[in-house]
């Protein structure tokens, strides 16, 4: 790798050399740091590498996940590992969707004056405006869907300037829309009651009682579902 | 986000691997109006899988000289931290006095450790007696990044008993039947629990959208989208918080503590941001540190989160507990081969379970998509180096192409986008749309098959430790489906939380000591093995060129 062009970039003010074509995070460990805090899964899920970032030449600060974000010539770096946003506790059986509960444990959210800030800093391009002014309506359907990809980062709500904490309610939502407007399905019923039961226990026996030729053969002989029946 | 601007950024792909995309997109029609190859026999996959997979490699192995599980194989990685010696000096740690005392430990913060705070909560431990410790933030785990799906046998057509011949077939009947017996007759449970906690799961006209997955015969896959993972784990942590159980982040298990009697009797740990130790004394104690995907088996990259090291195998190793089927390793066949950047992330199996199927450079079909993952693997490996027909990238890694357009094309426009939401935005980040264009792949060291050995009720030899999720062996034998491991960490972290909180009600620990440290040392010492080498290594060093070798490590 050593005609391997290298560039600068800028980790919290000082200047290293790495090469391109590699992540944020990859560079600052070329860089010599070896992570504690600010990064997880590495893959784009956890929302651990929020960073915040500022290009040679622009005054604009922009927002990624360390671990998704290309690195780039001229960038000037700081990481987020950590946002002291806090929650509300509550019992989700205790909850009344049909009041605006999401106003009552954050009433923050009625601050917002939607400036979009928010849906900017989102590494994962979620209209967190959006699903703020859905929560504003108590529209429990509509937080869920729209904040869905939330990998809760927290970078939007460190940006903004009402102090909403938004990953924080959208997760209390999604969760109170689970259980009261998304019903479980019948067979999930039916199969509990039946494994209460014991009804399929003679047929588990018999298959825990097989040889190994036995259970090649029975394995062999699966007949495999095809696309269509599914009920 | 950034949008554009200066500064090296991916345009795609490279015009040196379009001429092939070409080829893929000249033969699609003809390939979806075919539909998808045949499965392998049973003696066409053990051929591929001899000649093939990277398990299969007698060099890559060797016996491990002391412990519990002595002369067994291993991949050199295992061996090498199963044989190293402690990172703390027993002498130099005051047990005497501990600086927390709780009934039950969890070690670890991912999926298995959270299930097994709630149960053991909801089996009368208060949140007080319960400690969670984590090396990184809670949720910052494999559990999280999961995103295919979990199986659970509910439907009418479907029963325990089909899963579970899908289940031993899969690991090739080297499964331990009560485990596999548990996982299945609770699928439909947890799937229950997870519905009363509010977790999101993919529905069609109020029924769940069931599907395939590599070697099930049944569709029996639950998804929320290709966020399952991250789904599952943010409800239940959110849970955890409800509920107001402790957890200690950045404090990773260090070592395990035994009482006199040779039971658990907490663990070391240490704060990673002041580097002090702390003795957490516990009446039961409870593993749950997943995989192994960090070590590098045979230098493949890996999809598996920055804490995956095998902590937890070492430290039980140490403690007397027994590893099995640590002999097989799952590579998925599909990790993301290009951009370099993101090398070795994975590419969902749902990908294929929605109809994407592997391509070769000259845009021919070669293999059944959703063969078990290891035959899948072996002969995408087979297609690159055997055959000769793998795509190169401009970094010298090979790989084939998986076909994603063809999602869109079966299901209808939108599908792609609407189902594999996570897969899209991977892509999308480095400039590939893979609605238009099909997405390069390789196997990726995925997945620990076996691990620390337990019973039904999550119980290791060592009497006062239980242990769940990816950390323990047995319930998948030597191969693991997908959908699967989800369903474990659910299981298995119930059975241990319920199964911890009933032996802390009966036991309290005696004074904890690492006497046992002392003599594994000793066991170290006359095998003659070196004192060059320490392990738990708790976070990988990527340091320096560290980085670049790591993405440009591959089979050749
Ligand atoms: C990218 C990806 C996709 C996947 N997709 C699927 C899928 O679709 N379906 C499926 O069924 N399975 C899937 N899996 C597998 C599945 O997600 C994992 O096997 C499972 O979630 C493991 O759960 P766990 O709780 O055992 O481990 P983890 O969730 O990994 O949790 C382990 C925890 O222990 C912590 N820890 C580690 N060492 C220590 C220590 N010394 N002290 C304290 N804490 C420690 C870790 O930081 C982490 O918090 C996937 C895995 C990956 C990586
Ligand atoms: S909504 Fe906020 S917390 Fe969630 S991913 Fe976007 S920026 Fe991060
Ligand atoms: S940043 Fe805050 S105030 Fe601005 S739109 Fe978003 S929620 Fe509203
Ligand atoms: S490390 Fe998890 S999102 Fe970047």
């Amino acid at each position: 790798m050593s005609e391997e062009k290298l560039m600068q970039i800028f980790i919290m003010g000082k200047a290293y050399n790495v090469p391109a074509g590699i992540t944020i995070m990859d560079a600052m460990e070329y860089a010599g740091y070896q992570f504690v805090r600010g990064a997880g899964c590495r893959s784009g899920f956890c929302g651990a590498c929020g960073t915040v970032y500022r290009k040679e030449g622009d005054y604009r600060l922009e927002f990624a996940l360390a671990c998704q974000e290309m690195v780039e010539e001229g960038m000037h770096l700081t990481q987020l590992p950590f946002t002291p946003a806090p929650r509300s506790r509550y019992v989700l059986d205790d909850l009344d969707a049909g009041e605006n509960v999401l106003l009552q444990h954050y009433p923050a959210i009625a601050r917002c004056v939607s400036c979009n800030t928010c849906t900017k800093a989102c590494p994962q391009d979620i209209e967190v405006m959006d699903y703020v002014q859905a929560a504003l309506r108590g529209d429990l359907e509509k937080v869920s869907e729209l904040s869905f990809d939330c990998i809760q980062c927290g970078l939007c709500s460190m940006r903004c300037p009402a102090d909403i904490k938004h990953y924080h309610f959208a997760q209390m939502a999604r969760r109170l829309y689970a259980v009261t407007q998304s019903p479980e399905p019948d067979h999930l019923q039916t199969r509990m009651s039946e494994l209460a039961e014991g009804i399929h226990e003679a047929e588990l026996d018999t298959l825990m009682k097989m040889n190994l030729e036995e259970l090649k053969q029975r394995y062999a002989q699966r007949v495999i579902e095809t696309e269509g029946e599914a009920s | 986000m950034s949008q554009s601007g200066a500064g090296v950024r991916n345009e795609g792909y490279p015009a040196s691997m379009r001429d092939s995309i070409a080829k893929v997109e000249a033969t699609r029609d003809q390939r979806l109006k075919e539909g998808p190859q045949k499965a392998m026999s049973p003696e066409q996959r053990e051929q591929v899988l001899q000649e093939w997979h990277p398990d299969y490699k007698a060099d890559k192995k060797r016996a491990v000289a002391v412990g519990p599980s002595k002369g067994e194989r291993m991949p050199h990685e295992v061996v090498d931290l199963l044989e190293a010696y402690p990172v703390v000096d027993p002498r130099s740690i005051n047990l005497a006095s501990p600086d927390r005392e709780v009934q039950v430990l969890i070690l670890g913060g991912g999926g298995a450790a959270s299930v097994a705070a709630l149960f053991a909560h909801q089996e009368g431990i208060p949140t007080q007696d319960i400690l969670m410790v984590s090396k990184l933030r809670h949720g910052d785990c494999n559990s999280i990044m999961a995103q295919g799906g979990i199986q659970a046998a509910d439907r009418e057509c479907d029963s325990p008993a089909s899963h579970y011949i899908d289940v031993l077939g899969g690991g090739h009947y080297t499964n331990n039947p009560e485990l596999v017996k548990a996982l299945v007759n609770d699928g439909p449970l947890m799937i229950d629990w997870h519905e009363k906690l509010g977790a999101l799961y993919d529905k069609v006209d109020g029924q769940y959208l069931e599907a395939h997955g590599g070697g099930t015969s049944r569709m029996r896959m639950h998804s929320a989208k290709d966020y399952t993972g991250m789904e599952l784990m943010r409800v239940i942590r959110d849970e955890v918080r409800n509920v107001g159980i402790p957890v200690i982040e950045f404090a990773p298990a260090v070592e395990l503590l035994l009482d006199e009697d040779g039971h658990a009797a907490g663990a070391v740990l240490t704060n990673l941001e002041t580097d002090e130790y702390m003795v957490v004394k516990a009446s039961a104690t409870v593993l749950a540190t997943g995989g192994f995907g960090r070590l590098h088996i045979q230098g493949f990259p890996t999809t598996n989160h920055y804490g995956a090291t095998a902590d937890g195998l070492i430290m039980a190793y140490r403690a007397g507990a027994r590893v099995i089927d640590m002999d097989s390793v799952q590579y998925h066949p599909t990790g993301v081969a290009y951009p370099a950047a993101i090398l070795g992330q994975l590419a969902t199996e749902k990908l294929r379970n929605q109809g994407a199927e592997p391509v070769n450079a000259h845009g021919e079909s070669f293999v059944y998509p959703l063969e078990p993952r290891d035959v899948e693997s072996a002969a995408i490996i087979r297609e690159c180096y055997g055959n000769n027909n793998g795509v190169s990238t401009p970094s010298g890694i090979r790989g084939v192409w998986l076909d994603t357009p063809m999602i869109d094309a079966i299901h209808g426009k939108g599908t792609l986008k609407k189902r594999l939401a996570a897969m899209w935005m991977m892509w999308h980040r480095h400039d590939i749309d893979i609605t238009i264009e099909p997405a390069l792949v390789f196997p990726t060291l995925h997945y620990q098959n076996g691990g620390v050995e337990i019973d039904a009720d999550a119980r290791t030899r060592i009497p006062g430790l239980f242990a769940g999720g990816e950390v323990a062996g047995g319930v998948h034998g030597k191969n693991r489906l997908m959908g699967n491991s989800l369903l474990d960490y659910n299981v298995f972290g119930r059975r241990a939380g319920i199964s911890a909180a009933k032996w802390a009600k009966e036991h309290s620990a005696k004074t904890p000591t690492l006497k046992h440290i002392e003599a594994f040392c000793a066991d170290l010492k006359s095998a003659g093995i070196k004192a060059d080498r320490t392990a738990p290594i708790i976070l990988p060093d990527y340091r320096r060129e560290a980085v670049l070798e790591r993405q440009l490590k591959t089979l050749a």
